[in-house]
């Protein structure tokens, strides 16, 4: 059978992958000149297997001259299989259609060297087309998840650096001109600080979102050490409760919550978030923490008592201390919580000077303010969670995978 | 010996207990008061016919005018007392006015006489019953007599009493079904059980579909790894509203890129409305298929926002996993892909189970994303999303908790289902 052969998997691959880099450069040259480039992909469906079948026959003298030659060879074949003009692009653009073509056969190349690399072009087992096919596929898969899940914070940025003029002229034109000075670059950002308040949001975000951790953590340590060390009766049902009051979704809660606020007149106040975001965190930590503290070894606290300390005075010297990476970690999940909320914020909150971030973005969210302001305010409210996330990325993953099921 | 070894233990046991207890009891307080206590409400107000405006408790507005002058003598002035009932659905009851008349005027003439009086210079109408909506007038005759000052004598000076009682339909002990008639009668109910059940059960195991495959090309080791690990996770560690605006502007049918590039490279001709077409026509082989075009967009976006959680939990269990048992697989010469039938999958399937209950949970009860990304138009709405559309834009409280209630009852199952299964399975 001729898909059992290494050749045929070569030309597949080469096919694949020509394609794949095709569309990829093609997207990348709209992008960064803002002119109409057309997507070929006859031209490549030959090159691509030719270059996979060339790289199967000449597995035994590779080298970097070889590697360096091919890939120039391949650009010449683009090259001239387009009659001088891969994507049809005008003229003046010559230069950086050369480098995409470049690009392009070069990325070819390497992926073929990674996922032909060793098979032979004869008759394969099964193990080996097995090898094959998941190499192939991590190759693929890898790169497709990286763009998928970079692409909307690409866009996120790049948006929020445009004009309103260059936008509405030519959405695809995302090239920034790195020519034009600090203030043109960032207007839509110091337009958000100094016409639309996003100071006070930044502040009012930050004082919420930290005293929510303060509470969280001032009520959630002594009874998730209470829940994991002291003989309290019915344990196991106040446990079952607090895993499914964490199940608890806000929107269940939010009419009585809004009734009543109203009713009081907090409902329009920060104070009124403080008052219940600690309430939906704290069974989260609480579970959390529960977990980290049984997983201390409870003979230092036998030892403890033994010396005469007390219960308390344990949890202060002995617990906490033990347990402070946890306690960082459990601490971050829960500021990332406060932070992130939106629907409570966004039904307590109806005067602008007291708006967390969330909030003052879903304001910008109208056609009289232009698109790139509404993507500045999701960069700002986007950037303390990341630094706090790359600063600190082992806690938060530790965090994450002990409570994040909710979210 | 033995009795006060056991005394000793049994207090130790008693002061244990105490301690535990007092540990805990602000968090018990603060979850009930935020937590249990709306939730019972919940089940309050979903059988009372409450609407927004009932938030704001029914008014008596009196506004007092003069007319006339009142510095003349022999001419009668008149004070006006005009009355509104605020409210355009309840009746006030026990209506009394109070005002007081400065001594430096004698009363002529009073309307309507037959509720008000007055007594030592004291005004005191008893309006009793003001419906909804109306209004009336209590009108004063008065002239100067000998006492009058000029400072001292403005009847505007003190300010009309008002006293009433009225119904208020939050705490009075009135109940009807009629919200519940009216969210299961709608015809919509159907179509929104539809939604929600599609939107949560496609975004659940996509999320760990993706999630699965993201481990199983992270297990491996490559350079630069741990950076793509962290990359993988900022969909999820983002603030929703940011990543939900993302992708509204990506996907804009008149700016965003995506249909620009669409267009421009000959692939549509018509700029596709991603979050706003309920269906799109899709031809194969001659048959017509409508496919539900916003809905499978927002499925996307839940699996895009979520895949990283459980990319995480299943790369830490698989990391976990002795590597020597692949090596005995490889020595029988098992094939990569049976290695990952036979080994990974069923070690596997115990946290991807625990998963797909708790996400199916959480998705169920997803709010935000939706009601960023299509505000619930476009065939989209969720039960979630009806809390919010009857509460708060049709303004109908009664109906929004209702569906809550509906809500929280599907919660309860699911949950039930998860505690009893999760005994099972070590987490």
């Amino acid at each position: 059978m001729f898909w059992k052969y290494g050749l045929f998997f070569s030309i597949l691959s080469g096919g694949i992958w020509g394609i794949f880099w095709q569309i990829f450069f093609t997207v990348v040259g709209i992008l960064t000149l803002g002119t109409p480039l057309s997507l070929e992909l006859s031209q490549i469906m030959i090159i691509g297997p030719l270059a996979g079948i060339l790289y199967i026959k000449s597995q035994k003298f590779l080298s970097i001259k070889f590697h360096l030659t091919t890939i120039i060879v391949i650009t010449f074949l683009i090259f001239i299989s387009h009659l001088g003009n891969p994507y049809q692009a005008k003229d003046e653009n010559r230069l950086i259609i050369f480098m995409l073509t470049l690009l392009t056969s070069f990325f070819i190349w390497v992926s073929l060297n990674h996922s032909l690399y060793n098979l032979s072009p004869g008759k394969l087992s099964k193990h080996d087309i097995e090898s094959f096919f998941i190499k192939f596929m991590w190759g693929i898969g890898l790169i497709i998840l990286i763009l998928i899940t970079l692409i909307p914070f690409y866009i996120m940025i790049m948006t929020s650096l445009k004009n309103q003029q260059s936008l509405i002229l030519n959405p695809l034109d995302l090239s920034v001109n790195l020519n034009t000075d600090f203030k043109t670059l960032f207007n839509s950002y110091i337009e958000l600080f100094t016409n639309f308040n996003f100071h006070l949001f930044l502040i009012n975000s930050f004082i919420v979102s930290c005293t929510t951790v303060i509470i969280t953590l001032f009520f959630s340590i002594p009874g998730a050490y209470a829940l994991a060390r002291l003989r309290i009766p019915n344990k196991k049902i106040f446990s079952g409760t607090v895993i499914l009051i964490y199940l608890i979704p806000s929107i269940v809660l939010i009419i009585p919550l809004y009734a009543v606020f109203s009713y009081i007149g907090l409902r329009n106040s920060l104070f009124g978030l403080i008052l219940v975001y600690p309430a939906t965190t704290i069974p989260v930590a609480l579970y959390m923490l529960r977990g980290y503290f049984s997983a201390l070894s409870s003979e230092i606290d036998d030892a403890a008592l033994m010396d005469g300390l007390s219960r308390i005075q344990i949890i202060l010297k002995i617990a906490i201390p033990l347990s402070k990476p946890a306690i960082v970690s459990v601490g971050l999940y829960v500021f990332m919580i406060a932070w992130n909320e939106f629907l409570i914020a966004f039904m307590f909150l109806d005067d602008p000077s007291i708006f967390t971030l969330s909030r003052g973005i879903m304001s910008l969210n109208s056609s009289e303010i232009p698109q790139q302001h509404l993507m500045a305010g999701a960069v700002i409210a986007t950037i303390p969670v990341m630094i706090i996330f790359l600063y600190l990325e082992k806690f938060l993953i530790s965090g994450l995978s002990a409570g994040g099921v909710k979210g | 010996m033995t009795n006060i070894k056991k005394k000793n233990k049994n207090t130790l046991l008693e002061k244990e207990k105490k301690l535990g207890l007092i540990l805990l009891l602000p968090t018990i307080l603060i979850v009930f008061s935020v937590v249990i206590f709306p939730l019972l409400a919940n089940f309050w107000i979903s059988f009372k016919p409450v609407s927004l405006g009932d938030l704001r408790p029914p008014k008596l507005i009196v506004k007092e005018r003069i007319k006339g002058k009142l510095s003349n003598k022999n001419q009668l002035a008149e004070i006006q007392y005009r009355y509104r009932n605020s409210s355009i659905k309840y009746d006030l009851e026990n209506v009394i006015i109070k005002d007081t008349i400065p001594n430096g005027f004698t009363v002529k003439d009073l309307h309507p006489a037959q509720f008000c009086k007055i007594k030592l210079k004291e005004l005191t109408c008893n309006l009793n019953n003001v419906s909804s909506r109306s209004s009336g007038k209590i009108i004063i005759k008065i002239h100067k007599n000998d006492q009058w000052q000029k400072e001292l004598d403005n009847p505007k000076k003190t300010k009309p009493l008002v006293t009433f009682s009225s119904k208020n339909v939050l705490t009075s002990f009135e109940f009807n079904t009629e919200n519940f008639k009216k969210v299961f009668s709608a015809s919509e109910f159907f179509e929104v059980l539809k939604v929600s059940f599609y939107y949560t059960i496609f975004g659940t195991a996509g999320a760990l579909l993706v999630g699965l495959l993201a481990a199983q090309i992270l297990q491996k080791s490559f350079r630069g790894r741990s950076i793509v690990r962290g990359l993988l996770l900022f969909p999820y560690v983002s603030p929703v509203i940011a990543v939900a605006f993302a992708w509204v502007i990506l996907f804009d049918p008149f700016s965003g890129i995506v249909n620009s590039m669409l267009i421009q490279m000959n692939v549509i001709d018509k700029p596709i409305n991603f979050f706003g077409q309920k269906y799109t026509d899709i031809i194969i082989f001659g048959y017509v298929f409508k496919f539900p075009l916003a809905l499978s967009m927002v499925i996307a976006f839940e699996i895009w926002r979520y895949f990283p959680l459980s990319f995480l939990f299943i790369l830490a269990r698989m990391q976990s996993f002795p590597e020597e048992v692949y090596d005995a697989a490889k020595i029988d010469g098992a094939s990569p892909l049976q290695q990952f039938y036979y080994i990974s999958l069923p070690f596997l399937i115990g946290i991807m189970s625990i998963l797909f209950l708790l996400r199916f949970i959480w998705t169920f009860n997803k709010f935000d994303d939706i009601f960023l990304l299509t505000g619930g138009n476009a065939g989209t709405r969720t039960f979630t999303v009806n809390v919010y559309e009857q509460a708060f834009a049709i303004s109908n409280l009664g109906a929004g908790a209702a569906v809550a209630v509906v809500i929280f009852i599907f919660l309860l199952t699911f949950s039930l289902f998860f505690m009893r299964y999760s005994k099972k399975e070590t987490f």
